[in-house]
């Protein structure tokens, strides 16, 4: 089986072994699972404490294809699993969202909330071999990020000084609490570049952009556009004997179905976000050598919810918001469109984010109490049995959402409110809620480990700015609300803040200001072989240092 | 001889017109759909301030009149530069000749392939024609024929590279292998199998429905007729008689779908993760990446243009009656 036929490739000749083994060891697993009991034997033990090796290419998939590695001018999901290992923050997080330390190895608050201060780990390195200090901290953060990284802006401009104290030091001060301060060093939300490549350039024309130059376990080695992106391992990676892996391979699967064919072929040994739509996963959970998880995904915990227009009657009705909410049920999105990934909300605070309080407001599905809303309104049905018809617009993101948007319909059309669904392409939807062009449309956003960074600014009437996306464009204003999440971002007492951030929820809940769906989790596959990855709550966006392949 | 040459230089100053035309028409139908690129990264980046957009359009130069960028375009389209890629950040030229290659192997291999495969499949058919033979070959062209091309592709990789393991799912090569010369040939052609065979069942079923009947209608003329009657053997009836005749139409039909090869490609491209310019166009489209867009408009507006005049060349090679005239 081995002897190597000339003139047929290497890939080839493997291809017609592995044909062989896969044969004989289906057949083998067959076997095994014919007698009962044998299946759990061969699955559970030789799992525990397991030593390291060295070595292997772990092969994963990057979908879509990033338009640039420079993770500081973007900050799309798959340039941040790619550039998540070039690039790095000071911090990263832990499951918990705790912070952990990254290039900054350790990190003092001072008690009146105002000053942070950060060590640096010593002998860091650039990838092309220039020292890494804090003068390029100060840099990123007080001018790169402030110039390209919208999020880094919001929060970067709170600080009154940045300042090195000596190379391996950097002191922040801000000009008023703001507790969340210490959630934004994840790397996506702050990554540290070179100031000596780009101090005093244009940032985004800068040819260095296309061989992204970062501290991280990996560095880009090539990147064959439409085809692949090749990262191996950084030989002169500050803690020593790491990277584990010789390095990391992402391949640019265009098509959601090849996608699982080259999981399931083991042709790559991990998928994530959204390379497989939700219905692909019951079966993918089947695979013998793939493990699912769900976790990784605490830091972005998207939240998913319907997305409503205030400025369209009867849009701008509670009463007919809660309606909506009545009408449809929720769990059946989870389960049935979802196939179980996510957990049905409460209120606009994502459960795994910090602050989250479940005691308030819920709507079970009761399609009696959404007609008896709309009966209260004076919406009552014509002959067709419709009282009101509205537009929705469904998120062109993939299939999954257009099912929901089909769902929808059914579900609101039972107590008399007929959809009409309108299509779009992803810069149409853009454009069109940007400019609040729509009535409903289905939305997800990332809510950054606390609300101050990603909750508040759907809600809050200071961020309705049109031709923005993501901001409130709904045109939902309520001065109480507004107050109490200012308040909550510069309130130094947890104690305060929870109370603070319950009420807002409490509120928040009852206006419905949208309606939320699910609190999205993302599947991720594993092969069995892959050990230690996506231990943290930035998932597979982090460094991927300490990742090994078992032989 | 001097009349051909003239022919191809008339052929070749109306050509450039044509091409004006189509890259103004095509700047407008692109900048006509909704939304914009600075928009769509503001909508991939999950996050976005009025100042992330303004600086995108300013540098894209969306924030200028449309017949001012119109005007800037043609002028350096004229002079042979196809513009710069808002997202890659990198020239149009430099992205379309990474990818040009990828696609011209791709369907200029299927078309052949399918070319040669349809007019032997729809010959033998004719021959024999009311057989078993004939019924096997018009089923097999009806249901390639009538399959979408996506289902015959993820059926292929599923058979032949899940379960049997014999060739790989995507890809263009094998990736960090390195190979070089006859073994990087080799490596290519082992990717290509399966997205060549998709590709060229499709079009392959159409030729040899068409060469079938073309040759059934043929088949029944009077000089057909005559030929038998002097005795000439069937071999060369079918071919120097029936078939030369019978390719007509197939000619014309595959000039034409020469030129669209590159739009079927766009699936193939997609199921096979095959770096061609199909998928390609495809991205642009989604992303509003326009100068890529119009550069692959413009480049495969070219094909479709060399394959025309390509095709009347060969009608006068089969059939000297058709001259070469205007």
């Amino acid at each position: 089986m081995t002897r190597r036929l000339s003139g047929i490739p290497a890939r080839l000749q493997r291809g017609f072994t592995r044909g062989f083994h896969r044969a004989a060891a289906a057949g083998l697993l067959a076997a095994a699972l014919a007698i009962p009991g044998t299946a759990a034997l061969i699955a559970a033990p030789a799992m525990a404490q397991e030593t390291p090796v060295r070595g292997g290419v772990l092969n994963s998939i990057v979908q879509p294809e990033p338009p640039t590695l420079m993770l500081g001018l973007n900050q799309q999901g798959p340039t941040q699993t790619v550039a998540g290992k070039i690039y790095q923050g000071l911090l990263t997080y832990d499951r918990k969202l705790t912070p952990m330390p990254s290039l900054a190895e350790s990190w003092t608050v001072s008690p009146d909330g105002l000053t942070y201060t950060f060590k640096l780990f010593q002998n860091v390195k650039w990838h092309d071999g220039k020292p890494f200090s804090a003068a390029d901290v100060v840099f990123s953060t007080s001018k790169f990020l402030m110039e390209v990284h919208p999020r880094a802006r919001a929060v970067f401009s709170r600080c009154e000084s940045i300042k090195a104290l000596d190379d391996h030091t950097v002191e922040f001060k801000l000009k008023e609490p703001f507790p969340a301060f210490i959630q934004a060093f994840e790397v996506s939300s702050a990554p540290i570049v070179p100031a000596h490549i780009y101090e005093g350039s244009d940032y985004r024309t800068n040819p260095a952009n296309t061989t992204p130059i970062g501290t991280g376990p990996f560095k880009l080695k090539e990147w064959v556009k439409g085809s692949y992106i090749q990262l191996v391992r950084n030989e002169d990676y500050y803690k020593k004997d790491l990277p584990y892996l010789d390095g990391i391979t992402f391949r640019v699967i265009p098509d959601a179905a090849s996608r699982s064919l080259a999981l399931e072929s083991g042709q790559v040994q991990q998928t994530q976000y959204s390379d497989l739509e939700p219905f692909e996963v019951p079966r993918m959970k089947t695979l013998p050598n793939v493990t699912l998880t769900t976790q990784g995904y605490e830091f972005v915990a998207p939240m998913a919810w319907l997305e409503i227009n205030h400025r369209v009657k009867p849009l701008d009705d509670k009463r007919f918001r809660k309606a909506i909410a009545y009408a449809i049920d929720r769990k059946f999105i989870r389960d049935k469109i979802w196939f179980g990934l996510g957990r049905v909300p409460t209120g606009p605070i994502n459960s795994v984010v910090k602050f989250y309080d479940p005691k308030v407001t819920t709507y079970e599905p009761s399609p009696e109490k959404a007609k008896a809303l709309l009966d209260e309104m004076g919406l009552k049905p014509d002959a067709k049995g419709v009282r009101a018809t509205v537009k929705l617009m469904p998120m062109p993101y993939g299939e999954t959402w257009t099912r929901l948007g089909e769902y929808l319909k059914q579900a609101l059309g039972k107590v008399g409110v007929a959809v009409v669904l309108e299509s779009t392409d992803a810069a149409g939807w853009a454009q069109r809620v940007a400019n609040w062009d729509y009535e409903i449309t289905t939305n997800f956003l990332y809510q950054y480990g606390d609300p101050a960074l990603g909750v508040a600014r759907t809600y809050i009437s200071s961020n309705i700015r049109k031709g923005v996306l993501f901001t409130n464009t709904m045109g939902y204003s309520n001065p109480k609300v507004d107050e109490l999440f200012d308040q909550a971002s510069r309130e130094n007492d947890p104690a305060k803040r929870q109370e603070q951030y319950s009420e807002v929820q409490r509120i928040l809940s009852d206006d419905l200001p949208v309606v939320w769906l699910l609190e999205m989790e993302f599947p991720t596959f594993l092969d069995k072989r892959v050990k230690n990855a996506n231990t943290t709550a930035i998932g597979v966006n982090d460094t991927y240092e300490s990742v090994w392949l078992a032989k | 001889m001097l009349g051909f040459a003239q022919l191809f230089a008339s052929r070749l100053v109306k050509a450039a017109a044509i091409l004006i035309a189509i890259v103004v028409m095509n700047f407008f139908l692109v900048h006509a759909a909704p939304g914009d690129p600075a928009m769509v990264m503001a909508g991939e980046a999950g996050a976005a301030d009025e100042k992330f957009v303004t600086q995108l359009r300013e540098q894209f130069g969306l924030d200028r009149p449309l017949y001012e960028q119109l005007g800037t375009y043609v002028g350096k389209v004229v002079q042979g530069d196809l513009g710069f890629s808002y997202r890659q950040q990198r020239p149009v030229w430099d992205i379309l000749a990474e990818r040009l290659p990828a696609t011209l192997v791709l369907t200029l291999t299927a078309f052949i392939l399918a070319l040669a495969a349809g007019v032997a499949l729809g010959t033998l058919a004719a021959v024999a024609v009311g057989t078993w033979a004939d019924s096997a070959i018009t089923v097999v062209a009806l249901l390639a024929y009538a399959t979408p091309i996506y289902w015959i592709g993820l059926m292929l990789s599923l058979l032949f590279s899940i379960q049997l393991g014999w060739l790989p799912a995507f890809g263009y090569e094998t990736i960090g292998a390195g190979y070089t010369g006859l073994a990087h040939v080799a490596d290519v052609a082992v990717h290509l199998i399966l997205p060549v065979i998709t590709l060229a069942l499709f079009y392959m079923a159409g030729y040899a429905r068409l060469t079938r009947a073309s040759m059934l209608e043929v088949r029944s003329l009077d000089f057909v007729k005559t030929a038998k009657a002097k005795g000439l053997t069937q071999s060369r009836i079918v071919t120097r008689h029936i078939l030369r005749n019978a390719i007509l139409p197939v000619i014309t039909v595959a000039g034409i779908q020469a030129g669209q090869l590159v739009g079927g490609s766009i699936l193939i491209e997609t199921v096979f993760a095959w770096p061609g310019i199909g998928r390609l166009a495809f991205e642009a489209v989604l992303q509003r990446d326009y100068q890529v867009l119009l550069g692959i408009f413009l480049v495969t507006s070219i094909m479709v243009i060399l394959f025309n005049i390509l095709t009347d060349i060969l009608y006068g090679l089969v059939d000297p009656r058709i001259q070469v005239s205007q």
